[in-house]
């Protein structure tokens, strides 16, 4: 069974190697600040005992004052799991570091939600609309796009 | 005198025979080796998780049957799966068996047209595929006999399946699983050993182990790269914890160990289904009361299956209505796709329609 790592203690890893990072971590969860997304992606993929080395879903969803973009990563080693979450502000530049340089897997799902949210990732190597055509206006994936 | 050479830009699709649908590669050629690939996608784009969001639980599991279409039911299942994951439905124990015999003859069919259609891109053309629909008819066939569809079948249903199985399903599964073997013989004995199919897949389009990792690849493509992760085994779903059966691998990683991952893969859901087969209790209930509209508590759960071209996932928001939140879609072939580049660069053309047969895409998933 692929068993869900203990956010609490992980939360508390991450905390001490970077400080501040961690926003909360609730059961089932961990979301971290996205200013630091880039240092955890890293911190989670490389500590011995994490070693998540699997980036499988990316999504993000609209809570309409904030953006929430989600990471299910597994750990191939240890068959663990960990759901982790940062948050974008704004509606008009909701901004939020990639991690293509840490999971590839990103580099599609990143543009889609891009193109479908708009939630725009920085450092992305080719980030443009990947379903819709150029040009579309607007997001559909958008609560209040109608 | 130097000749003068410049860079070749080539369209290949969207309309295209080997692109398995609408999809369009952008090549740039030196001469015929492959210096860069760009997929363009979204030729197929419905907006199913768009649609989602304003139907009831019950009316999206139609829509899933129109991701991928050569494996509806398997869509069935891991939508199912996760919206009974966030309601907290339990599913009878027949429905279970029912729904693991179908996972499993819906692997053989879509493994078979991955393997007839790829053998078609190597140049064999349409025999294979031919050999491969003869078998693929009979599955059909069976799927046929429970919901009288054989495409888009809508069979399953939050809290189990929609019928049962009539009764002269058992004596003809029970017969094609009899007969499979020998079938699956004579592929081999066609293909395995075909020396221009091994001269033009062995050692082709490799996708190294740390690559396909880090791209996410999953299902035959990741395990062909010589990683053995079948969610079935390492982390089960339904009632897979009751099966014996293995998880073939191969070593290079190349277009042939894909070929042969499948074929493998056939032979052990085969095992599956004779032992769910025996199992499968003779009586008793197919679905568990669900209402047709019911509100899911608030939250949000990722549920996922090994479908038959990877990890399948479900990733579903519950605001407490009738309708999902938001619906999420994890589709295998759009991120196994994110190694074209690295198997295609360096290679011909004529290679190339190779390694992309060897992926196993549909587009009805990748666009959704």
């Amino acid at each position: 069974m692929t068993v869900a790592v203990n956010t609490e203690e992980t939360g508390k890893k991450i905390a001490e190697a970077i400080p501040g990072s961690v926003v909360s971590s609730e059961a089932g969860s961990l979301t971290v600040d996205s200013k630091s997304l880039a240092q955890v992606s890293e911190f989670l993929k490389n500590t011995p005992g994490l070693e998540f080395d699997y980036l499988t879903v990316l999504t993000a969803v609209d809570y309409l004052h904030y953006f929430e973009v989600v990471y299910r990563l597994v750990s191939l080693k240890n068959n663990q799991s960990l759901i982790l979450k940062t948050r974008a502000y704004g509606r008009e530049n909701p901004t939020v570091p990639s991690v293509t340089d840490t999971w590839r897997a990103a580099y599609y799902q990143e543009r889609e939600i891009f193109d479908l949210l708009g939630i725009k990732f920085e450092g992305h190597p080719n980030l443009k609309r990947l379903l819709l055509w150029e040009g579309f206006n607007g997001h559909p994936l958008r609560r209040d796009y109608l | 005198m130097p000749i003068k050479t410049e860079q070749f830009y080539l369209n290949v699709g969207p309309q295209h025979p080997s692109t398995h649908g609408v999809f369009r590669l952008r090549l740039s050629l030196d001469g015929e080796v492959v210096t860069d690939v760009e997929p363009i996608i979204g030729y197929l784009h419905r907006g199913i998780e768009k649609l989602a969001e304003s139907r009831t639980y019950t009316q999206i599991i139609p829509l899933t049957d129109r991701l991928d279409y050569l494996a509806s039911m398997t869509d069935n299942v891991a939508y199912c799966l996760a919206v009974e994951k966030l309601a907290g439905i339990k599913i009878p124990e027949r429905a279970e068996y029912i729904r693991v015999i179908f996972s499993e003859l819906m692997r053989i069919s879509s493994h078979m047209m991955a393997v007839g259609f790829y053998l078609n891109d190597c140049g064999a053309f349409f025999t294979p595929v031919l050999y491969m629909w003869r078998e693929r008819e009979k599955i059909i066939d069976l799927f046929d006999m429970v919901c009288g569809q054989r495409l888009l079948y809508n069979y399953m249903r939050v809290g189990g399946v929609s019928q049962d199985v009539p009764d002269e399903f058992l004596p003809a599964i029970k017969k094609f699983v009899a007969e499979m073997p020998r079938y699956i013989g004579e592929y081999n004995q066609l293909i395995k050993q075909n020396e221009i199919f091994l001269a033009r897949s062995k050692g082709v389009g490799i996708l190294p182990k740390e690559t396909a990792v880090n791209i996410g690849a999953s299902g035959p493509v990741l395990r062909a790269s010589g990683v053995k992760w079948d969610i079935r085994k390492m982390d089960p779903y339904s009632i897979y914890d009751r099966f014996d059966f293995e998880v073939p691998t191969g070593e290079a990683g190349d277009c042939y160990d894909r070929y042969w991952v499948r074929i493998q893969e056939m032979t052990q859901s085969l095992r599956i289904i004779e032992q769910a087969i025996n199992q499968i209790p003779a009586k008793g209930p197919i679905c568990s009361e669900v209402p047709q509209f019911f509100r899911p508590p608030p939250g949000e759960t990722y549920g996922y299956i090994e479908a038959p071209k990877g990890n399948l996932g479900f990733y579903i928001v519950s605001d407490g209505s009738i309708a999902p939140y938001r619906l999420h879609i994890y589709p295998p072939t759009l991120i196994n796709i994110t190694a074209l580049k690295d198997m295609m660069i360096g290679w011909k053309v004529a290679d190339l329609i190779i390694i992309f047969g060897s992926m196993d895409v549909v587009l009805g998933e990748i666009d959704r």
